[in-house]
């Protein structure tokens, strides 16, 4: 008898829920049909950007009727502090407040109408005290949190004295809006004896059930913290649904009632931090062969009001702004201003993205300057897989860099060359449309950079029938984890991925868990479920021979595979159902946990210099823009992405994360934008005027391609993280629009800001205008 | 002051009493139980909680419900009959046009009312006109597009239910 070894894994498969989505049937926190005297939760808001609470009167809010509790700092029994590291961020807000938005107290009531009564009866005056918004404004101020980090290698300045191109410059980023389809939720139940049960949509769980158990000064076992799924993460439930729900649960425990805080989009982008907007300075330098030299750098995110992830941002970012590129002298200082803004937080590339537009923006304008094409320009200075060539900054060895081979192949595929110089052409005749082409290689560092954080569990159930439940220690937010998971396990117990169940995510069967946060999400609770399955198929193994009619021996000859179980190339056979009844009649554990920690990654920050990721992920793209000289307006027409997601487990999933990180970073660079007022109110608090990429923002012709022979060694069955890293693919464009505004005023330094929207474009193409009016009348003046 | 409204969802009569500010999308959502229909952004710029009204796509938190008295509400509920997804539904599984999935119904009913129009088979333009009120932030919209596309191109268009087709 022949078996094909069916096997889930390194197919394409639909989303495990989708069959629910299109339905309708999905449900999120907010669709939970309400419970018996659920009451709702809203918020009193600080009017001002930074102030002192003189008076705060809640005894006529109190006194409404269906107003159940209206509850402040001087309520909470535990610790009033809701923050992710450090105890930087109160709750509720005591004395003083740090940002237009936070918190000061809850109103709970019948009705979201009568929150709203309530919260206009609060007698509430704050006196303003100075602000400070945006981190130039901190850097002058000094106005810093906790710490430096540097990163050093070889003497920078000597090099840059050395060096035949040396320039500086400065660089910021703007913010980033998460804009989650499903707004921050959560739902708690008060239940027997002190205890907790909360729905929430969270990336983290497990911090939530921490942050609740210190508010309410009660141990953790008192609360299990469920998320069926979340319409969107991309970050920003990466820290703060920890507020809401202990928000709720601070009101379930005044009231005795089921509680839901659930903010509509408004509230939600008025709470919620954001990317973090990021100022940095620059000096670079290049030698005669145009490979870059030295870099350095002083860089400084602007964290928000509190800590949050923001020291671990700031790593990652100095982690990334070599990017792809072996820089022989450095020097990357980072710290983290501290402003009157919403407390920044993780949004998809983490710090990575900011620090990558540095370097690519020294690239794009030494390319510039020396009249070179910018593709070639970067590929000199890529990492090699030489000892001379693969040294990061902080000294690790990057084993078989792929940047080399992945612009090879994709320079060809993209006809990006032939490309370029017809795009050169067409500008030549063309005096109101310009088109430009524009490449960016990536590399990413995959693993939580706080070492302590890769870690994960898995708990697999098998039943008698041989059904089978999966729980693992990750989130589904869209992303695919389950699917995934349910694959790998499908793959290892040799049954259809029917057989198994994806259960909610929930800290009473997986405990001390890590973010679904960092990419690695797959390759932490693959590698757990992966150990689960190999645990229950050794015991079932012996099992098996027994209904086999072989020795036990042979155990280790049997083959699980699509519901049979079987020893290939003989006539022994039988099924998966059949093995589990037994080893249920044989009183054999059908259950077991998994476990995985990433083996040897470790860095110190206080000399710059480790090992802090497990492996990294490469790619690639060209894109290929029009822009509109009148109006500003421009488009992607085309872009070609090749990516490396290693041996992809899903790669129906993998094309999706791609695609859809590519677009999300379209839209950081150039059509979202943050507009706050001079006090420090967020004005672009809803889609009417905060613009995500629409469906007609997406590249007219959009080419992904999965790089082929890619396995990564040391990773779940030879698969790559994919999540983060196709972000700062988007940066194509700003290249691509670079080259189109070179034609504009051939020889003109570009000093093109993001996001790119078409305002800003078209202000630099009036200002490039502007610029040859000033050198011609020069010229007539010395001739 | 509420007011006894008669609302056609998805074929089925309900009577129930309404503030005169109650949107279509809070009556489904927290009156009907009907909550495949989302609360994206309550301002009509998402899209998430598009409805078909009188086969028209609706916004359905822009829309009063007592407004809707004696129209036909179609939602994402109504799609699949008898368990037989729709091939639209049939079609965003297959290509996995759907990933954390809350923009997912509004994205269908648009698409919905796209294909019941009739005549020639849309193009990727038409669809991403059709598609261009509804936000999405996972997918990138291609797979969207490509499971629009699909239908289009291999089904002959039924019309709306109960009538004849054009």
């Amino acid at each position: 008898m022949t078996h094909s070894q069916k096997t889930p894994l390194h197919r394409p498969a639909p989303h495990e829920s989708c069959y629910l989505h299109v339905k309708g049937e999905a449900r999120y926190v907010h669709d939970v049909p309400p419970p018996p005297g659920l009451l709702h939760a809203a918020l009193v808001t600080s009017p001002v950007a930074h102030g002192r609470i003189v008076e705060l009167d809640v005894s006529a809010a109190r006194a409404l009727p269906r107003v159940h509790a209206v509850l402040t700092a001087a309520d909470v029994p535990g610790v009033n502090d809701c923050s992710a590291v450090i105890a930087d961020e109160p709750l509720l807000a005591d004395g003083e407040v740090h940002c237009c938005g936070q918190a000061i107290a809850v109103v709970v009531a019948e009705s979201l109408a009568d929150c709203r009564a309530a919260v206009a009866a609060v007698k509430l005056r704050v006196e303003a005290l100075p602000a400070i918004f945006s981190s130039r404004e901190a850097v002058a101020a000094g106005s810093y949190m906790n710490g430096v980090h540097i990163i050093e290698r070889g003497d920078v300045q000597g090099a840059l004295a050395r060096c035949a191109l040396r320039f500086s410059g400065e660089i910021e980023t703007s913010g980033q809006e998460h804009f989650y389809l499903e707004t921050h939720a959560a739902l708690v139940l008060p239940e027997e004896g002190g205890t907790y049960k909360i729905t929430s949509s969270t990336q983290h769980p497990s911090e939530v059930q921490a942050n609740v158990a210190k508010v309410l000064g009660i141990p953790r076992n008192r609360i299990v913290v469920e998320v069926l799924r979340m319409g969107g993460g991309f970050g920003g439930k990466e820290t703060q649904g920890a507020h809401l729900a202990a928000w709720a649960a601070l009101a379930a425990r005044h009231t005795g009632r089921p509680v839901e805080c659930w903010m509509n989009r408004d509230q939600d982008m008025l709470f919620s931090g954001k990317r973090h907007p990021w100022y940095s300075r620059y000096e670079a330098g290049f030698d005669a062969h145009g490979v870059l030299q030295a870099l350095d750098v002083f860089t400084v995110p602007n964290g928000g009001w509190s800590n949050d992830l923001s020291r671990a941002i700031l790593d990652r970012c100095l982690f990334h702004i070599d990017n792809a590129y072996f820089i022989p002298h450095v020097r990357f200082e980072g710290r983290i201003a501290r402003t009157n803004r919403p407390s920044n937080t993780a949004f998809r590339g983490f710090g990575a993205p900011q620090g990558v537009m540095i370097v690519e923006e020294v690239f794009n304008r030494a390319a510039e300057a020396l009249g070179l094409d910018p593709a070639e320009l970067r590929s000199r200075s890529f990492y090699r897989d030489d000892e001379e060539h693969n040294r990061t900054p902080y000294d690790f060895p990057l084993p078989g860099p792929r940047s080399q081979r992945i612009h090879e192949e994709l320079m060809e595929s993209s006809e990006y060359v032939a490309r370029r110089e017809a795009l050169e052409a067409f500008n030549q005749r063309s005096p109101l449309v310009k088109r430009g082409i524009g490449y960016q290689p990536l590399k990413f560092g995959v693993s939580f950079t706080h070492s302590m954080l890769n870690q994960a569990g898995a708990l697999v159930l098998i039943y008698s029938d041989g059904s089978v439940q999966l729980n693992h220690g990750g989130t589904e937010m869209g992303q695919g984890l389950h699917t995934k998971m349910m694959a790998v396990c499908a793959h290892e117990l040799g049954v259809p991925m029917g057989r198994i169940r994806a259960m909610n995510t929930a800290t009473d069967k997986v405990p001390n868990t890590s973010a679904t946060a960092a990419s690695a999400g797959t390759d932490l609770n693959g590698a757990a479920v992966h150990a689960a399955c190999v645990t229950l198929l050794a015991r079932l193994r012996p099992v098996a021979a027994k209904v086999l009619g072989v020795d036990v021996a042979r155990a280790p000859d049997i083959a699980f595979a699509d519901g049979q179980v079987y020893i290939p190339g003989e006539s022994y056979e039988t099924s998966f159902d059949a093995v589990v009844r037994r080893a249920y009649e044989d009183q054999v554990s059908l259950s077991s946990t998994g476990y995985y920690r990433t083996p040897n990654i470790k860095y110190d920050a206080s000399i710059g210099r480790g090992k802090p990721f497990h492996y990294y992920a490469y790619g690639a793209a060209v894109s290929e823009v029009e822009v509109n000289l009148l109006t500003g307006e421009h488009r992607v027409l085309r872009t070609d992405i090749l990516h490396d997601v290693g041996d992809s487990l899903v790669p129906s999933i993998d094309r999706g994360q791609i695609e859809g990180a590519f677009v999300q970073g379209l839209g950081w660079l150039s059509c979202e934008e943050l507009v706050w007022n001079d006090k420090g109110f967020l004005l672009t608090h809803s889609p009417d005027s905060y613009k995500i990429p629409t469906i007609g923002n997406m590249p007219t012709d959009f080419r992904v391609e999965l790089l082929q022979q890619a396995t990564q060694p040391d990773v779940i069955h030879g698969s790559k993280a994919v999540g983060e890293p196709p972000f700062l693919l988007a940066i194509s464009m700003v290249t691509a629009l670079r080259h189109a505004l070179a034609s504009v005023r051939p020889g003109a330094a570009i000093e093109l800001k993001v996001p790119c929207t078409p305002e800003a474009v078209l202000r630099e193409i009036e200002r490039l205008r502007e610029a040859v009016t000033v050198q011609e009348r020069q010229h007539e003046l010395t001739t | 002051m509420k007011t006894l409204v008669s609302l056609d969802v998805n074929g089925r009569t309900y009577e129930i009493a309404v503030s005169p500010e109650l949107t279509l999308l809070e009556a489904l959502r927290y009156e009907l139980g009907l909550t495949g229909s989302k609360q994206g952004c309550d301002k009509g710029d998402c899209g998430a909680c598009t409805v078909l009204v009188d086969d028209r796509p609706t916004l359905a938190c822009l829309t009063l419900a007592v407004a809707v008295q004696g129209r036909k509400v179609r939602t994402v509920e109504s799609l699949a009959q008898a368990n037989v997804l729709h091939p639209l539904q049939d079609a965003f599984d297959q290509h996995g046009a759907a990933q954390c999935g809350f923009c997912t119904p509004g994205i269908l009913m648009s698409a919905v009312s796209l294909l019941e129009q009739g005549g020639d088979a849309p193009d990727r333009l038409s669809i991403k006109k059709a598609l261009s009120g509804n936000l999405c932030r996972c997918t990138g919209y291609t797979k969207i597009i490509d499971a629009v596309e699909d239908v289009a191109a291999n089904t002959s268009s039924p019309g709306p239910p109960g009538h004849t087709g054009s």
